[in-house]
Order: C-alpha cells, then sequence, then structure tokens
C-alpha cells in the first residue's frame, strides 16, 4: 500500500511540474497580487511594512484558491478519479497524498518566493524568517481545507466562485495566525504560540481534513 | 417612566437607532413569513392543479379504453 | 418517557406534515405573547440604562437574534449528521428549511449590532471580535444554502451541503476563539462592547422574553418551510394526493381508486 501511494505523490508531483505552465501561473498570481498593493497604497516604506504580513498570507490564499480547481478537476474528467476509489486502500489516504503531492509543487514555490516579496514590502531580518515559517505551516492547512471546497464543488457549473464562498471563511483562523505571528515579531514580541497554533491546527487538518474529503468524493461520484 | 407618546417615540434622544433596528426586525420577519405563506401558497396551488389533471387523463384514458 | 415518544414516526413525511400542522398555530400564538410581553417589559418596565440611556433597548433584539444565529447553525449541524448517518430525508429538509431563518437572524443582529453602535462607539461598524465572527457565520449560512441548491441531483446536494455545515461546524470555535485572540492582540485599535455593567433584572426578563419569541418565530417558519418544501419533494407520493385532493373531494386516493375500477366495470358493461 505504501508503495501504490508513493507512486501516486510522484505522479501528482511530476503532472504539475511537467504542466510547468500551471504552477508558474500559480505562482505568479501569488506575485502580481502582491505587487498591486504598493500600487495601490502607494509607495512608503512604512505603510508597506505594517500591512506587509498580511498582504503577503493574503496573497497566498488567494493563490491556494485559484491553484485548488485542478487539484481533483482534471483527475475527475478523465475518470482516474474514479479508478483511484477503487484502489485498496482508504480513500481518505488517497486524498491525503493528493493534498501532499500539491502543496509540494505549489505550496512550497509560494513559501520560497514569500522572503522575496516580504523583502519587497520593507519587512526585514527575524520577520522574513517567521513569515517564511508561518507559511511551511499555514500552507499546507490552506491545501487540506481548499481540497474539501474542491472535492464538494467537483463538477458544478460556477464551481470557481462557489468555492470561494465555501473555503475562504474557513481559511480566516490560518490567516489570523499565519500573519499575526509576522505583527507580533514586528512589535518585538515572539511569534511561538502563534506558529505552535498554527502547528495545532495541522495536527488537527491531517488526520480530519481527509476523511472530509473522502465523504465529499464519495458523494461525488455515486 | 414615559411622559407621552413624544417622548416615548423620542427614545431619550436616541430614535433613529433604535427604531431604525426594531423597524427592520420587524419588517423582515413579517416579510419572511409572507413570502413564505405565499410560496406555500403557489406550491400547493401548483402542485394540485397537476394532479387534477392527471386524474383527469386517467379518467379519461379509462373510458377510452 | 424519552423512549415511549415515537421520534422515528416524525421522520416520515405524512406524520410530519400532520405534525407540523397541529403545531404551527401554537408556535406563531407563543411567539407572539412572547414577542408582546417583552416589547412591554423591555420598553415600559426596564429603566434607561445610566450610562447609555435608551440606545441599549436595541440589546433586547440584538441579543437574541444573535443567539439564534449561531443556535440555529447547531441545530442544521445536528440534522445534518441525523441525514449523514440515518438517511432521514425529513432531516435535511428540516436543516435546509432552518437556514434561510438563521441567516436572517444573523444578518438582523448585525444589523442591529451596526446600529446601537453608531450611538456607543460612535460608528456604524467596528472589527469588534463578536461582529467579526457573526459576519464569518452568515457566510458560513451562505456557504452552507449556496452549495446546497448549487448540485442538480437533489439527493447529492443534500449530501454535500450537509457534509459541509459538519466542517463548518467543527470550525465554528476555531473561528471564533482565533478572532477573539486576534481582536485582543490589537486591542489599542478599536473598542470592546462590554455587557451593560448592571443588567437589571427586568432587562433580563426582556431579553429572555424575545428571545423565547425569536425561538418560537423560528420554529415556526422552519415547520412551515419544511412542509412546503416535503409538498415539492414528495409531490408523486399518495399522502401529497390525500393532502391537496383529499379535503375538497371528499375521498382519499384509495377511493379515487376505486372510483376509477368502478368506472372501468361501467364501460365494460
Amino acid at each position: 500500500m505504501g508503495k501504490m501511494l508513493w507512486a501516486l505523490l510522484k505522479r501528482d508531483v511530476s503532472l504539475i511540474v511537467m504542466r510547468r505552465q500551471d504552477g508558474l501561473t500559480v505562482v505568479a498570481f501569488f506575485v502580481i497580487v502582491t505587487t498591486l498593493f504598493p500600487l495601490g497604497v502607494g509607495p512608503e516604506l512604512e505603510i508597506l511594512r505594517e500591512v506587509g504580513p498580511g498582504v503577503v498570507w493574503v496573497a497566498a490564499l488567494l493563490a491556494s484558491l485559484v491553484s485548488l480547481e485542478r487539484l481533483f478537476g482534471d483527475d475527475y474528467r478523465d475518470g482516474t478519479l474514479e479508478q483511484l476509489a477503487l484502489l485498496p486502500c482508504p480513500l481518505a489516504l488517497v486524498a491525503l497524498v493528493k493534498v501532499a503531492a500539491h502543496w509540494v509543487s505549489l505550496g512550497v514555490p509560494l513559501v520560497l518566493l514569500s522572503p522575496l516579496l516580504g523583502y519587497s514590502l520593507g519587512l526585514e531580518g527575524m520577520e522574513l524568517v517567521i513569515l517564511a515559517l508561518s507559511l511551511v505551516l499555514g500552507t499546507p492547512m490552506l491545501s487540506l481545507i481548499g481540497a474539501v471546497g474542491a472535492a464538494l464543488t467537483l463538477g458544478l457549473r460556477g464551481g470557481g466562485a462557489l468555492m470561494a464562498l465555501l473555503i475562504l471563511p474557513l481559511y480566516v483562523p490560518v490567516l489570523i495566525l499565519g500573519s499575526g505571528g509576522v505583527v507580533e515579531v514586528m512589535y518585538g514580541e515572539a511569534a511561538h504560540a502563534h506558529l505552535s497554533l498554527l502547528g495545532a491546527l495541522l495536527a488537527l487538518g491531517v488526520p480530519l481534513a481527509p476523511l472530509a474529503v473522502a465523504g465529499a468524493l464519495r458523494i461525488v461520484l455515486d | 417612566m414615559w411622559s407621552g407618546v413624544g417622548d416615548f417615540l423620542a427614545m431619550g434622544g436616541y430614535a433613529p437607532w433604535v427604531w431604525g433596528s426594531y423597524g427592520v426586525f420587524a419588517v423582515l420577519l413579517i416579510l419572511e413569513a409572507v413570502l413564505l405563506a405565499r410560496r406555500r401558497r403557489q406550491v400547493r396551488d401548483r402542485l394540485t392543479r397537476r394532479l387534477r389533471r392527471e386524474r383527469a387523463d386517467q379518467v379519461r384514458e379509462v373510458r377510452e379504453a | 418517557m424519552f423512549r415511549k415518544i415515537p421520534w422515528f414516526k416524525f421522520s416520515s413525511p405524512p406524520n410530519f406534515y400532520w405534525l407540523a400542522d397541529r403545531l404551527t398555530p401554537w408556535l406563531w400564538g407563543g411567539a407572539a405573547i412572547l414577542g408582546i410581553m417583552g416589547l412591554y417589559v423591555g420598553f415600559f418596565v426596564a429603566p434607561p440604562d445610566y450610562q447609555q440611556g435608551d440606545s441599549y433597548r436595541i440589546m433586547f433584539i440584538h441579543v437574541p437574534t444573535a443567539w439564534m444565529g449561531m443556535f440555529i447553525y447547531l441545530l442544521i449541524a445536528l440534522y445534518s449528521v441525523i441525514f449523514l448517518t440515518w438517511r432521514i430525508k425529513m432531516a435535511d429538509v428540516m436543516a435546509i428549511a432552518l437556514a434561510p431563518t438563521g441567516a436572517l437572524m444573523t444578518f438582523l443582529s448585525l444589523w442591529t449590532g451596526a446600529l446601537w453602535g453608531a450611538p456607543t462607539w460612535g460608528t456604524y461598524w467596528v472589527w469588534d471580535a463578536r461582529l467579526t465572527s457573526t459576519l464569518i457565520l452568515l457566510f458560513l449560512y451562505l456557504g452552507y444554502m449556496a452549495l446546497h441548491a448549487a448540485v442538480d441531483d437533489r439527493e447529492k446536494g443534500a449530501r454535500a451541503a450537509s457534509l459541509l455545515a459538519l466542517v463548518g461546524v467543527v470550525n465554528v470555535p476555531i473561528i471564533y476563539f482565533s478572532v477573539e485572540w486576534w481582536h485582543s492582540l490589537h486591542q489599542g485599535m478599536s473598542v470592546t462592547l462590554t455587557d451593560a455593567p448592571s443588567m437589571a433584572a427586568s432587562m433580563f426578563a426582556a431579553m429572555l422574553l424575545m428571545t423565547g419569541a425569536c425561538w418560537l418565530y423560528s420554529a415556526a417558519i422552519a415547520l412551515r418551510r419544511a412542509q412546503v418544501e416535503a409538498l415539492e419533494r414528495e409531490a408523486g407520493n399518495p399522502w401529497v394526493q390525500d393532502e391537496l385532493l383529499g379535503a375538497e373531494e371528499g375521498g382519499d386516493a384509495a377511493t379515487a381508486a376505486e372510483a376509477s375500477g368502478d368506472l372501468q366495470r361501467e364501460v365494460r358493461s
């Protein structure tokens, strides 16, 4: 079973990496959204610094949202998903592996780019480290929650807007904890509490979210 | 407690907010009830008409047979 | 006692329809009586607050609607569990019948909160922890209703929306605490609403009476909406024919069938 799941992980990652276009689009989206804020707010670094952590985090939220339609969409359309549901291992594990592949290929680039974007908004030193760390802990959670919404809206007309309505309210805690941690550091406090709570959310999400995803996929495939 | 109707309506100077709250509260609840009653009547009428038509068709079929 | 109540009897649509017909007049009446009593106590017995004057009287509808908004979401989640576990269709009918009323209550609590905030804080909207989490609750309601309506297959839509309600209800406490925490970290930037410093017994009584009124109102509306929903979904079933045609033609589906049988014999002979 382990081998099977590993093969699935490799397949999903290489699919996303091969279709370079998709991955790059999401990363470009992340960068462009962040770039729009200085243009809208003004170039004063003091102001940008104030809103910087929130801007990077909101951009990460939106980037994760736009990347989610592909998570199950292609496999659903070409029938692969039905085959995956027939694998002799729990559908929840298959879902977890697909989410992991999604995060490795799309979440990690966001994490790697975030210090650069944070720097352009006037964050510095430790703040950038915490920003990247909070994204390391937070983006998997975004993928997990997002997968539930993606599975629930699979195959629906206008699924994208509906998915945003379903998922964004559930993203709120991750956003608060993630950007809050960086703000703490900005005011000379420690970010332990925020990062530990993000970790706690992730520890809850890893076992629970795949169950919900599996449930939603079963409804769609029935 | 209130010295008259005018005093009551003035709500100690907070009339717009107090009556704005209670007014919208009352209007929306009544509107919800009225709309629901209308929808109920429409659904019942529509289904009744359909059932009558089906029954009439049945009778006609039997007659023709 | 608890076991003697035939719970599952009322999960069948015709029995539910019958029960709802019997219950709603009482619920309407109760809501009206409690509402009138609450308004009387709230406006003519409760004294003005020594700090907020008469503006605090908004509390008598603000707090009950906020409570109902949260309570109804929990009820929807409960019905969703029942629906997903036992596949009792009426549980989903009740859940979707409750949702618009829950959203309305949540909206009203935001509206009254804003109008209460204007004289108290000097602004209609502050990013207060409670207002913010209530706003997110409203989004959860909208998402639930949108998903329920978006799926063409009614059964699938019901199951998907039920699952979403469960995911939502697990998240509600997390959202609530994170917003509370977020707010406490940004304390300097906004004002927090504190409860009336000394709540007189009459104020509390008015609030409870209005809560009772809102609760009975919501129950009556939800039962009525569930009736309509049940009629639409079960349109082809004999009990709907009895319900709609039975009264006016003095016979039920069985006698109608008998009548058509008579007719058939008549025609043959």
